[in-house]
């Protein structure tokens, strides 16, 4: 129980800025001394990531108002994060992140309440997600935050006039960082750019030609990826490389330095070794501290209105001075995710099976395995099995009958897709028009121009 | 190292390697007054694995410090606040060793300042003017590195504070390799003639590493140009072309890495006038007092007016490029050679110096003369004005500049406001804002005090933002938790870079800009 005492004053910092009208301040802000406590009561958040960014960012909303929060993290404590990941501490080394992280930030701070999700983020339902006010992401992968991106996104509904619908409108907010420099933007979809609008700012990881490794190798790093991509699978016929194995990659090592020496090539360490085979991103406190505070007051603003809103992007470097930059990126109009959705116009005699065999052809898709969901309703999902036993007798039926009759409406598809050839989670919006049926879209052209 | 801390600063081992890690190791860190901004400066540090801190603060924790700061829980109700902060801080990382002193800083300034010499860095968070001054004067007669850190509301800043900060590896994140493209030395021109371009081995051919292509097709066109490289766009242009007739066929890498890098063939020789700044600064005069950065930017500039015929000893390392294995091996070796001579060149000037100066001719070892060769092009060196100069005589022509640059709109209000702040503070003993009830009246005090300030600074343009000078006293002096942690992590940052002597550190006062996030850096 929350001592009584301790509540009384507790937040008059924070009240100062909630309670008090401003000049400078958000739309719709309303300030009040009651802002605060409704924040608290109504608000949900949902933090992705538990690492060192995620760690910041539950103490950081936990200390801004916001008490109902949620944290996903499918990873467990390694060592390696102790240098950043404050809530962590050597004896909880190989537990949840989430859990311990939540955890620590309920007992430290009282009367938050902290819920835990230790699994991946695709094993959450849109539902789950669509609980939230707002999104946090605390990650560190790209394929993560495209996926939270068109999760975030597939909720959002345009009105007649292609405007964006304010009830449909999930904010995000995301950090990265990377040694002494980090990102910080604010996601409105439909209205702000959102992740995939200018994917261009994270360019895919340059790999090394095989034919570089295997012929001419010149670095360290030659060394190490032959050894890792070529030498292991000749060696160890079908056995699967694994990096968190330490035998691995220490035989990993060895050969590296064999193949250096064999070419008067410097510069082999274990430590490089990691690095390379795992794409190990330095990573410190302080630049984490950064970003996580300058989101979470970001978030703090979204939801009140206390302030005026970043608008977009904002980066940090460090290695020279402490420099600031804050871009205003544009939408891309034609964005498959955060757009109205892709338009799909079809017959009514088409079934679910023949539907999800199209999603695979179709060439802005190319959607394999597709789980199709309509209006919260699933209409066939690839897994879990028992849920694929459900749904498996749908496929026969057409469509049409699955989504009540209606001429056109939005329909919720994720499966897997393939991007700089890797296979990557993926979920879209789609727009699906039936031909010949009045209120669809060819209907309404026959009847506009008769 | 330890094989446990090895895995546990991995990450951070990464980015400033283990003699960055020794340096961080062996610092003595001491906080001033441990609210939000201070306790998560020294949070990012202790993780780190900083030596000591010494937590000083003379306040009972009370309950509006549970809202914004982390290093407290209600246990700590009523107890000294810098003990509580302390522990909390000591579960983090146990390696670190952790004091506190329950004291006013205010207190220790005005009756011990022999206290701040036994550190080699300070962090001052929320501490008023007069203290600050005080302080200032204190941590430069000390040598003890002041670092600066407040945060107010939705603004705050960080200033950094000694006579003079010398970095050797600066680690800039776009710096040209230093490949001597324009001007070749004889063994790099020995070796590329003996590789022949026009090869009809079509696998040797488009492995043929670019500088060797660069250095032979750069000595043909002097050659048919009266021995003057290209110079002008049209000259240049004709050089690609003449790389490009030498391809075998269009998608040869390594003759596509020529063509991006011909440009470098014509780099104007000699050194930035970054580092011309540096040479010809008064400090190169040395004499015994010196400090080895200095004797050895005096061994450079010799080193440049002598053997170097205008350039600084050669780096020594080449960037990865398509090429055979024993090409490119023999390359680097050619490169680290000509770097090796060059350092002996330079040490041999460094024990000179220091022999002329009256020190021990092998003062300065062997690895720092080495290293510094490594980065002689990217020494940086900077200088801090004292506070008190700053705020008494600020560089006019600047000052000017931000109040009627709009893009400096917010930073250089802030700027003025917070120090507004602690004027009006030395009036009325609090902070305007902080009582509801006064907000309107407190807003045109503030005014009075930012429009009076400005005046004794000899400046009477266009008034302060009224917008801004109201957001100021709504936020009452609140330290927002959020804004604490930016402005703690900024500082932290900053230690980081001061002690391990690595990466440039902040010049100038940053101005947090928590409105719009365009926060920036003012140089006063
Ligand atoms: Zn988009």
């Amino acid at each position: 129980m929350a001592n009584p005492l301790a509540q009384q004053g507790r937040w008059r910092d924070l009240d100062k800025l909630l309670a008090r009208p401003g000049n400078i301040v958000g739309h719709g802000f309303e300030h009040s001394p009651t802002l605060r406590e409704e924040i608290g009561e109504f608000v949900r958040v949902l933090v992705v990531g538990a690492g060192g960014l995620g760690c910041e960012l539950l103490k950081d909303l936990a200390l801004s108002g916001f008490k109902n929060i949620d944290v996903i993290d499918m990873d467990t404590i390694e060592v390696s994060n102790l240098n950043r990941q404050f809530l962590f501490r050597l004896q909880d080394v190989g537990k949840s992140k989430a859990e311990v992280a939540a955890k620590r930030v309920m007992e430290r701070v009282s009367g938050v309440n902290i819920v835990p999700h230790f699994c991946r983020i695709e094993d959450k339902d849109l539902e789950f997600y669509n609980d939230f006010n707002i999104i946090v992401l605390g990650l560190d992968s790209i394929e993560a935050r495209s996926y939270i991106n068109s999760v975030a996104c597939s909720f959002l509904e345009y009105d007649c006039d292609d405007k964006p619908i304010p009830e449909t409108v999930k904010p995000m907010v995301d950090g990265g960082t990377e040694g002494f420099k980090g990102h910080a933007r604010v996601i409105l979809p439909g209205t702000t750019p959102c992740f995939e609008c200018n994917i261009w700012l994270f360019p895919p990881q340059v790999k090394f030609p095989l034919c570089t490794l295997a012929e001419t190798p010149r670095t360290a790093a030659h060394c190490i990826e032959y050894a890792h991509l070529i030498k292991w699978d000749e060696v160890h016929n079908g056995k699967a490389f694994d990096a968190d194995d330490p035998e691995h990659m220490l035989w990993v090592y060895s050969e590296a330095l064999k193949r250096a020496e064999l070419f008067g090539i410097a510069g082999v360490t274990y430590s490089l070794t990691q690095g390379v085979v795992k794409n190990i991103i330095p990573a410190i406190a302080s630049t984490n501290a950064i970003i996580s505070a300058a989101c979470a007051l970001e978030a703090l603003k979204i939801v009140s209105g206390c302030s005026k809103t970043l608008s977009n992007y904002l980066t940090y470097n460090g290695l020279e001075g402490t420099h600031i930059k804050v871009t205003d990126f544009v939408r891309d109009m034609d964005c498959l995710v955060c757009g109205p959705g892709t338009l799909i116009e079809l017959d009514t005699s088409v079934t679910l099976s023949q539907f999800i065999e199209l999603l695979g052809e179709h060439p802005n898709l190319h959607l394999l395995k597709p789980s199709v969901t309509y209006r919260g309703n699933n209409l066939y999902m690839q897994s879990p099995p028992i849920l694929e036993e459900m749904t498996r007798s749908n496929l026969h039926l057409l469509l049409f009958d699955l989504m009540g009759k209606v001429p056109k409406d939005t329909i919720h598809v994720s499966g897997t897709t393939e991007k700089n050839g890797k296979k990557t989670s993926c979920l879209r919006k789609l727009r699906v028009v039936f031909k010949r049926v009045v209120g669809g879209s060819t209907d309404m052209d026959i009847a506009g121009s008769s | 190292m330890a094989a446990e801390s090895k895995t546990k600063y991995d990450r951070q081992l990464r980015i400033w390697g283990e003699q960055g890690q020794a340096a961080l190791e062996k610092a003595s860190i001491c906080l001033l007054n441990c609210g939000p901004t201070g306790s998560e400066a020294l949070k990012n540090l202790v993780l780190g694995g900083i030596g000591s801190i010494t937590v000083v603060d003379g306040s009972k924790v009370e309950a509006y410090d549970l809202g914004n700061n982390f290093m407290l829980d209600e246990e700590s109700l009523g107890q000294a606040k810098a003990k509580c902060v302390c522990s909390f801080l000591q579960e983090l990382n146990d390696a670190v060793k952790a004091k506190f002193v329950e004291e006013s800083p205010d207190t220790l300034i005005e009756t011990n300042p022999s206290f701040f010499a036994q550190f080699t860095l300070v962090i001052a968070t929320q501490l008023l003017e007069n203290s600050l001054l005080k302080l200032d004067k204190i941590c430069r007669h000390a040598n003890v590195i002041l670092v600066v850190a407040r945060s107010y509301g939705l603004t705050g800043l960080v200033r950094i504070s000694l006579k003079e900060h010398n970095v050797i590896e600066s680690k800039p994140d776009h710096f040209l390799d230093d490949l001597r493209l324009h001007k070749p030395w004889p063994e790099l021109k020995q070796f590329a003639k003996t590789i022949d371009l026009s090869v009809t081995d079509s696998v040797v051919h488009k492995h043929t590493p670019y500088i060797v292509i660069l250095i032979r097709l750069a000595e043909k066109w002097a050659d048919a140009h009266d021995g003057c490289l290209p110079s002008t766009r049209q000259e240049k242009k004709e050089f690609k072309d003449l790389i490009k007739a030498h391809m075998l066929n269009l998608d040869e890498e390594n003759y596509k890495e020529a063509i991006e890098a011909s440009f470098k063939v014509s780099t104007p020789r000699g050194i930035s006038s970054h580092l011309c700044q540096i040479i010809n600064d008064a400090a190169v005069q040395v004499d015994s007092t010196s400090p080895d950065f200095w004797v050895l930017v005096a061994a450079l500039k010799e080193f440049i007016e002598n053997e170097g015929g205008g350039e600084p000893p050669l780096e020594g390392s080449i960037p990865d490029m398509t090429s055979l294995t024993e090409y490119y091996v023999s390359l680097q070796k050619i490169y680290q050679a000509k770097a090796e001579s060059d350092f002996l060149v330079m040490e041999q000037r460094v024990r000179n110096i220091l022999k002329r100066i009256g020190r021990d001719p092998d003062a300065i070892t062997k690895a720092y003369i080495k290293n510094f060769c490594r980065n002689a092009r990217k020494i940086t060196v900077c200088r801090y004005r004292n506070i008190e100069d700053e705020f008494s005589i600020p560089i006019l022509p600047e000052l000017q500049k931000y109040l009627t640059d709009e893009d400096y709109n917010f930073a250089v209000g802030f700027y003025i406001l917070l120090r507004a702040v602690d004027r009006f503070a030395a009036n009325y003993n609090r902070f305007p804002g902080i009582f509801d009830g006064e907000v309107d009246e407190d807003i045109s005090r503030l005014k009075t005090i930012a429009v009076g300030l400005l005046s004794d600074l000899g400046f009477h343009g266009p008034a302060l933002s009224e917008d801004l000078i109201n957001e100021m006293c709504r936020f009452g002096g609140a330290e927002l938790h959020a804004v604490a942690a930016f402005i703690g992590g900024v500082a932290s940052q900053e230690v980081i870079k001061l002690v391990t002597k690595q990466f440039v550190p902040l010049t100038g006062t940053f101005i947090f800009n928590g409105i719009d996030q365009k926060s920036q850096a003012l140089a006063l």
